[in-house]
């Protein structure tokens, strides 16, 4: 057997020149950004993430009532959270209660959503408002972490890289120093404070934290790029530093900071649950995916629906989040050819034969 | 130099931080205050006597910085706890419990990581590739409270009621084995006839064995007997040779062969070392006899070039003694599952030892010590082996596209040596440097895995410290985490600086 083997491609010799037509051809007269959403929407997995993260954002956001203030959009689901109808008891298994009606076979009578189809939790209240309630949190707390990483670090990364010298080691000596601490701890520590004035201020707390990574990156980026021919060329037509920063450098590193965003929207809804299960994040009465499975942790064995459910929705959310980070990053990524398939292979060795 | 002196600046502004934040969270008096009766009154004024509590915080934590800082005048002290002991006490019982666990997990996943990584990439866009990726990402969104507790239900819970009846359904054995054969199938890839053959054999061969394990009851009294140890220590011998020297190389063979009959001819009277004379001292001692006897190997056998014939007769005794070291462990099962504290379930979901379980037995206290550790292991393990997969895939393929590999294969070196010496060195040295990272990482996930599991480690201090408004105990763990990052950072440049010549430190 052999344990090294290189995977020969029959027809490979013949078709080193071919595979470089195949890649030019591709980009051939496009802008950086139609070849991006091209490349992306080539990422099979990355567009079925994408969709599926949509229509979880659309479900979890309809289903329950949105209140802004005064206003008050109606969702379309009949229980809220602080509903507590009768517990079912008939027709469950093992003399349960509560137990889902969610029937995905399409034969049986009780086929669709029913009344509670994510079952009941112990007082009765309907586990699938309780869950969207708490993906609503999970998904808002994503968000607002990703964001003011996302803006804290390109904003000291910039500076940082931009300017060097003196500010650039102050800055950097500061995240050393918020680096120097396990996130874990002065995130407890942080979301025992704020778990007291709510969730925001608890994705607020978190996003202060989460920046130092992205921060070194942008930074990288923009050490490397200022040195660029191009760069030179701007500051000598006489463009300020603002304009080089925005017009000339950003873009060209927006690729790799959009990834790492995905990457620390990703970590931060684990973040949130985790912290949530260990009782620092979201407490009670306020509900959050982490907080679901934390409380119910102890019935899995009577009633498993009220650990799988929140469980089931972090697992999408994150996935899907991770699938679309890694869509972009092949689709941003110029050194990366998209793969080359079977199909191409055969146009490409009907071309050459033509071509003789 | 100067990242050293700095190290003490960014210790104290990060444990100023924490003390801050953390006495502005907690009141540690809160539920004291709500009583009103004598008792609670005296209580209060003890503890705010014994903690200091009457200074403000930003004043008290110069109070707790003088015990530190007389760690230099040889008068250490972290203060003491609520309940009236010292932190540094605390602390001394949890830093064992939790380094076992994070490290075990550390080690092993960095193991298979790298292994299904390093597969990955060699194999690049295979149907194996894929499914790693895919797997990489699925173990990255997993929460591990989650994975914890569907640990601790199906592995433990169920295989305890498992082993009260046991019986594999011909299902499971039929859906293990196809699975097998799907995974050793990708793993060799290839044309599609070699696929199915290659699955056709692992199907077969685990279905034989998933049979025979279920009519001889073997998870019942398992070992693995001298004749599967000889089969498997040839099967070693070979398979060390192939990525060590390559099965070319005659004399290399011959060492680690004539290594693995060693361990066939050894495994009785090890047996009654081991059972007389059992301790990490023998081990350690084997251990030594083991690397010996390959350098002695490789002078009987060869005049020139010994090195390679040395490592391979080694490392295959190494694994052929630890076939036997396991085959020893096993041999305790019947013991273990027979003890007054076990009582025939076996698979512990809570604690880091078994208190009931009071015996001398070196090998039963041991696999007391590894059954308790498997589930929390398993479910870190799931957690970091995503990280190495993908970073052990990138780190290789990104070298595999380097020139020198080119050059390497252009002067007809074979793949074998270009993998090893060429590739797989130069993929170490990124991954030298995350390995610290990773290993800090880890005590985040700890912390979590030690409340499911009950472990009275590091990560339960530091809930305690936090929940019950602890100061002193919570700046105790957030001190040791801290002086780890700073040193294991440091330790990581240097070694990349050590490792990668092009890399010099202190400009």
């Amino acid at each position: 057997m052999k344990l090294f083997g290189r995977k020969e491609n029959s027809t490979g010799e013949i078709l080193a020149g071919g595979e470089n037509a195949i890649a030019n051809k591709e980009v051939e007269g496009l802008s950086q950004g139609q070849i991006v959403r091209r490349r992306f929407f080539h990422h099979r997995a990355a567009v079925i993430a994408l969709a599926s993260f949509a229509s979880i954002i659309l479900f979890v956001m309809t289903s329950l009532d949105v209140k802004m203030g005064p206003i008050r959009i109606p969702g379309w689901w009949k229980w809220t959270v602080e509903d507590i109808p009768d517990l079912r008891y008939k027709d469950c298994p093992g003399g349960t209660t509560g137990c889902p009606t969610l029937s995905l076979d399409p034969t049986s009578a009780a086929f669709g959503m029913g009344t509670h189809p994510f079952g009941q939790d112990d007082i009765g209240r309907d586990y699938f408002a309780l869950v969207m309630n708490g993906a609503r949190r999970s998904l808002m707390i994503m968000f607002v972490i990703g964001a003011v990483s996302g803006f804290i670090g390109v904003v000291v990364g910039s500076i940082s890289g931009f300017y060097g010298k003196k500010i650039d080691s102050v800055l950097m000596r500061l995240v050393d120093f918020i680096q120097t601490v396990p996130t874990i701890i002065i995130a407890a520590v942080i979301g025992k404070a704020a778990g007291k004035v709510g969730p925001l201020y608890l994705a607020l707390f978190l996003g202060v934290l989460g920046w130092t990574g992205l921060a070194r990156l942008v930074r990288a980026q923009f050490l490397s790029l200022r040195e660029m021919e191009f760069v030179d060329a701007a500051r000598v037509a006489g463009a300020s530093n603002l304009r080089i920063t925005f017009k000339h450098i950003l873009p060209n590193a927006v690729g790799q900071i959009i990834v790492v965003i995905t990457l620390i929207m990703a970590g931060a809804i684990l973040t949130e649950t985790g912290l949530s299960y260990l009782g620092f994040g979201v407490v009670a009465p306020d509900v959050s995916l982490g907080l679901l499975i934390s409380q119910y942790e102890s019935s899995f064995t009577t009633r498993p629906w009220l650990f799988w459910w929140p469980g089931f929705f972090i697992i999408s959310i994150a996935l899907c989040v991770n699938f679309i980070g890694d869509g972009l990053r092949d689709a941003f990524d110029p050194r990366q050819r998209r793969r080359i398939t079977k199909r191409d292979r055969l146009q490409a060795k009907l071309q050459i034969k033509a071509g003789e | 130099m100067r990242r050293i002196a700095l190290a003490p600046l960014i210790l104290f502004g990060s444990t100023f931080l924490v003390y801050n934040l953390a006495a502005y969270a907690n009141d540690p008096l809160a539920e004291l205050r709500l009583a009103s009766d004598d008792g609670t009154r005296q209580q209060i004024i003890a503890l705010t006597r014994d903690l200091n509590l009457d200074v403000p915080a930003p004043l008290r934590y110069f109070l707790w910085l003088k015990g530190v800082l007389g760690l230099f005048i040889g008068k250490f002290d972290l203060g003491s706890t609520r309940s009236a002991t010292t932190v540094w006490e605390e602390l001394s019982y949890a830093i064992p419990v939790s380094f076992r666990l994070v490290l075990a997990a550390t080690v092993t996943a960095l193991i298979i990581g790298l292994a299904l990584g390093i597969i990955s990439a060699l194999r690049q866009y295979s149907r194996f590739d894929y499914a790693m990726t895919f797997l990489a990402f699925l173990l990255f969104s997993l929460p591990i409270f989650w994975v914890a507790v569907l640990l601790k239900e199906f592995m433990a819970i169920q295989f305890n009621n498992f082993l009260s009846e046991p019986n594999i359904p011909i299902k499971w054995m039929v859906i293990f084995s196809i699975f097998t054969g799907i995974f050793w199938g990708s793993l060799f890839g290839g044309e599609r006839k070699r696929f199915w053959s290659v699955f056709g054999g692992a199907f077969a061969t685990s279905f034989v064995i998933l049979w025979a394990i279920d009519l001889t009851d073997w998870y019942l009294s398992p070992g693995l007997g001298i004749i599967l140890i000889g089969f498997l220590s040839v099967g070693i011998a070979f398979g060390v040779t192939a990525i060590s020297t390559g099965l070319s190389n005659l004399i290399a063979k011959k060492a680690a062969l004539t290594m693995a009959g060693l361990a066939v001819v050894c495994y009785y009277p090890a047996q009654w070392i081991f059972n007389n004379f059992g301790s990490y001292f023998t081990i350690f001692i084997l251990i030594s006899l083991i690397v010996l006897t390959g350098l002695a190997l490789s002078r009987i056998y060869s005049k020139i070039d010994r090195g390679p014939i040395a490592r391979t007769a080694i490392i295959t005794g190494i694994l052929s003694g630890f076939l036997i070291l396991v085959d020893r462990i096993m041999q305790s099962w019947d013991d273990y599952r027979a003890t007054d504290a076990v009582n025939g379930r076996p698979v512990p979901t809570y604690g880091q030892r078994k208190d009931q379980l009071v015996t001398e037995d070196f090998w039963l206290n041991n696999l007391d010590i590894i059954m308790h550790l498997v589930l929390p292991t398993l479910a870190l393990i799931l957690i970091s082996v995503a990280g190495w997969i993908r970073y052990t895939r990138g780190a290789l393929l990104e070298v595999l596209n380097q020139d020198y590999i080119r050059t390497a294969r252009a002067k007809g070196l074979n793949e074998r040596v270009v993998i090893t010496r060429h590739a797989l060195r130069n993929t170490m040295l990124p991954l030298s440097s995350l390995f610290v990272g990773e290993f800090l990482g880890l005590i985040g996930g700890a912390v979590i895995t030690e409340r499911v599991f009950g472990w009275q480690g590091m990560g339960t201090l530091f809930i305690r410290g936090v929940n019950g408004g602890d100061l002193n105990l919570l700046m105790g763990v957030t001190l040791l985490f801290a002086v780890l990052t700073i040193f294991g950072n440091l330790l990581s440049d240097l070694v990349y600086s050590a490792l990668d010549p092009r890399i010099r430190l202190g400009k």
